[in-house]
């Protein structure tokens, strides 16, 4: 059956795009509102999911534990944007971005200061079971993720869509000089941003907590984000959608198909290739920064 | 004509970008209330610069306001922000109308209104004021602003500026780029506020020839300053102030400044 096989190898793939997805959607956040590419955003996720292992380990029940990371992300993602990148407000980007990497290594160190360094397994309560669907197994788990970030999308778009500080947000990200000429609080606004990044770090570092561990290495993941936003685009949430889905993809086909001429171990690296060989097509992502213009 | 209230002064401002390029060296200009008033200029003799300034928008392009001062409604608003500029009933519309490409003509207006934060009915009420004004909009209100026509996109950023209810609306080049019947309209639209509202407006264009017809008073800017402030009949009917400042007649070192720029 290799049809079969086939479909499971990208059924999989692209689920676990999913998980891409949601770490991809926490830098595009940031970046559509104030072009600061937050390298901080792994870190971000790290600390969420220590935080959250953690309490529960020191014997709080699990909703407990998420309301109290919720609310130290929240803070966090906060205090971030005041007390970093507001001062350096209008500074070229690479002094934000440098910023960022700073505010990463802050928090990692933060982490391991307040929960120490060992290893902790992350428990949702979801069962990581093979389900068969018409001949092709799928896992339960990466099924759960899935909806999480469909959830998770779908609230940022009921947000920015119809609520008073969305239709800020998406005017700002448009066109911020004009945001400001029409009297909109910019810094409000960040903050809004910052916060809502914090929570989307806090679901992304539960996800990925509990299919790989709770450990430092955690915060890595944004290292597979970057390929996703360059093929999806930096300032577009369905780009981080269908490019987290296209990396998935990519790379369990490749892994499956390419990698025994290749003596295998591709996976790690071809997501990157294809964002590469992107690049030189289509620079600005697939849905990054399309122009709403008439010339 | 009768004697105003000062609504805003600027004193002597100079301004820098990066604390290095100086682009303005002593701009002095007053409007009061329910005037018009034409900042005329060649290109890059500082108009933007000017407005940004008095807007509290200099900051946000790294420039600085490095002396004089910028008096609104009695109050001294050099260092103010452009939200609370705004707030206090000093509203610019950018050069370039910089409208929210993305964004509905109607979210445009809606977000110009942000500021007075409006229950749903006076926000519905404030649009129609809007729409009577350039019923053009009421046609495009669900089309996104970027895909609408020069004129449309001017007329949006003015409708934008407007819901938040000027007492001063600040324009940049309104004409730029627009065919001469658009921006009669455009121009018989302001007039019309000020007339029936006493919306008083300060107006920098390079086609001086429109603005001076619609203008109370005009002050003239030269690289970064003002040289010549006066009303804006006696600048019309002097040739060879047009042509030696505002770029009229052949043979003028500034002839070439008629020409349209773009930003």
């Amino acid at each position: 059956m290799e049809w079969q096989f086939f479909t499971e190898v990208l059924v999989g793939g692209l689920l676990s795009g999913v998980m891409y997805s949601l770490v991809a959607i926490g830098f595009v956040l940031i970046y559509k509102t104030s072009g600061v590419l937050n390298f901080a955003q792994g870190a971000l996720l790290l600390f969420a999911a220590l935080t959250f292992v953690s309490l529960t380990e020191r014997g709080l029940p699990g909703w407990a534990a998420i309301l109290l990371t919720l609310a130290a992300m929240t803070v966090i993602g906060a205090a971030i944007e005041r007390a970093v990148l507001r001062p350096l407000v209008n500074q070229p980007p690479i002094t934000l971005f440098m910023a960022t990497l700073g505010v990463s290594y802050v928090i990692e160190g933060a982490a391991q200061l307040l929960w120490g360094t060992q290893v902790h397994g992350l428990d949702l309560g979801i069962d990581d079971l093979p389900l068969e669907f018409g001949g092709v197994l799928v896992s339960s788990f990466d099924l759960f993720a899935a909806a999480v970030a469909g959830a998770m999308v779908a609230a940022l778009t009921l947000f920015f869509r119809y609520t008073r500080i969305g239709l800020g947000f998406r005017a700002v990200a448009d066109d911020q000089l004009a945001a400001l000429a029409v009297g909109l609080s910019l810094d409000r606004i960040w903050t809004a941003v910052w916060t809502a990044a914090g929570v989307v770090a806090l679901v992304a570092g539960l996800v990925w907590g509990a299919r790989l561990g709770v450990q430092f290495s955690l915060s890595l993941v944004v290292l597979k984000a970057l390929p996703v936003l360059v093929l999806g685009g930096f300032d577009s949430i369905a780009g981080a959608i269908v490019g987290g889905l296209i990396v998935g993809a990519v790379e369990k086909l490749a892994e499956v198909y390419i990698g025994p001429f290749v003596g295998g171990g591709i996976e790690g690296w071809i997501a990157y290739v294809a964002a590469l060989g992107f690049l030189l097509i289509r620079p600005s992502g697939l849905f990054g920064a399309k122009l709403v213009e008439r010339v | 004509m009768t004697i105003h209230e000062v609504l805003l002064s600027l004193d002597g401002v100079e301004a820098t970008y990066n604390h290095a390029i100086r682009a303005l060296s002593g701009v002095s200009l007053t409007v009061r209330t329910k005037e018009i008033v034409a900042l005329l200029g060649a290109n890059g003799a500082g108009k933007t610069t000017a407005l940004k300034a008095l807007s509290g928008l200099l900051p946000a392009e790294r420039g600085q306001i490095a002396a004089g001062s910028i008096v609104y409604d009695g109050e001294d608003v050099t260092r103010r922000s452009p939200a609370e500029l705004v707030r206090a009933g000093l509203v610019q519309v950018l050069e370039g109308r910089h409208c929210f490409r993305s964004l509905t003509v109607e979210d445009n207006l809606i977000v110009g209104g942000q500021v007075r934060g409006l229950d749903r009915a006076a926000l519905r009420s404030e649009l129609e004021r809007i729409y009577a004004l350039f019923p053009r909009l009421r046609d495009r209100r669900r089309i996104p602003a970027g895909l609408t026509s020069g004129g449309e996109q001017q007329m949006t950023a003015i409708g934008r500026a407007l819901m938040a209810r000027p007492r001063l609306l600040v324009l940049d080049e309104p004409s730029m780029g627009l065919a001469p019947m658009v921006v009669e309209g455009i121009f018989a639209a302001l007039k019309r506020l000020n007339r029936e509202e006493g919306l008083s407006i300060l107006v920098a264009e390079q086609n001086s020839t429109v603005a001076l017809r619609h203008a109370d008073r005009a002050s003239v800017l030269e690289t970064g300053r003002t040289v010549l402030d006066g009303s804006a009949a006696d600048l019309r009917d002097r040739d060879d102030i047009k042509a030696f400042y505002l770029g009229f007649g052949v043979g003028s070192s500034t002839a070439a400044a008629t020409t349209p720029t773009a930003a």
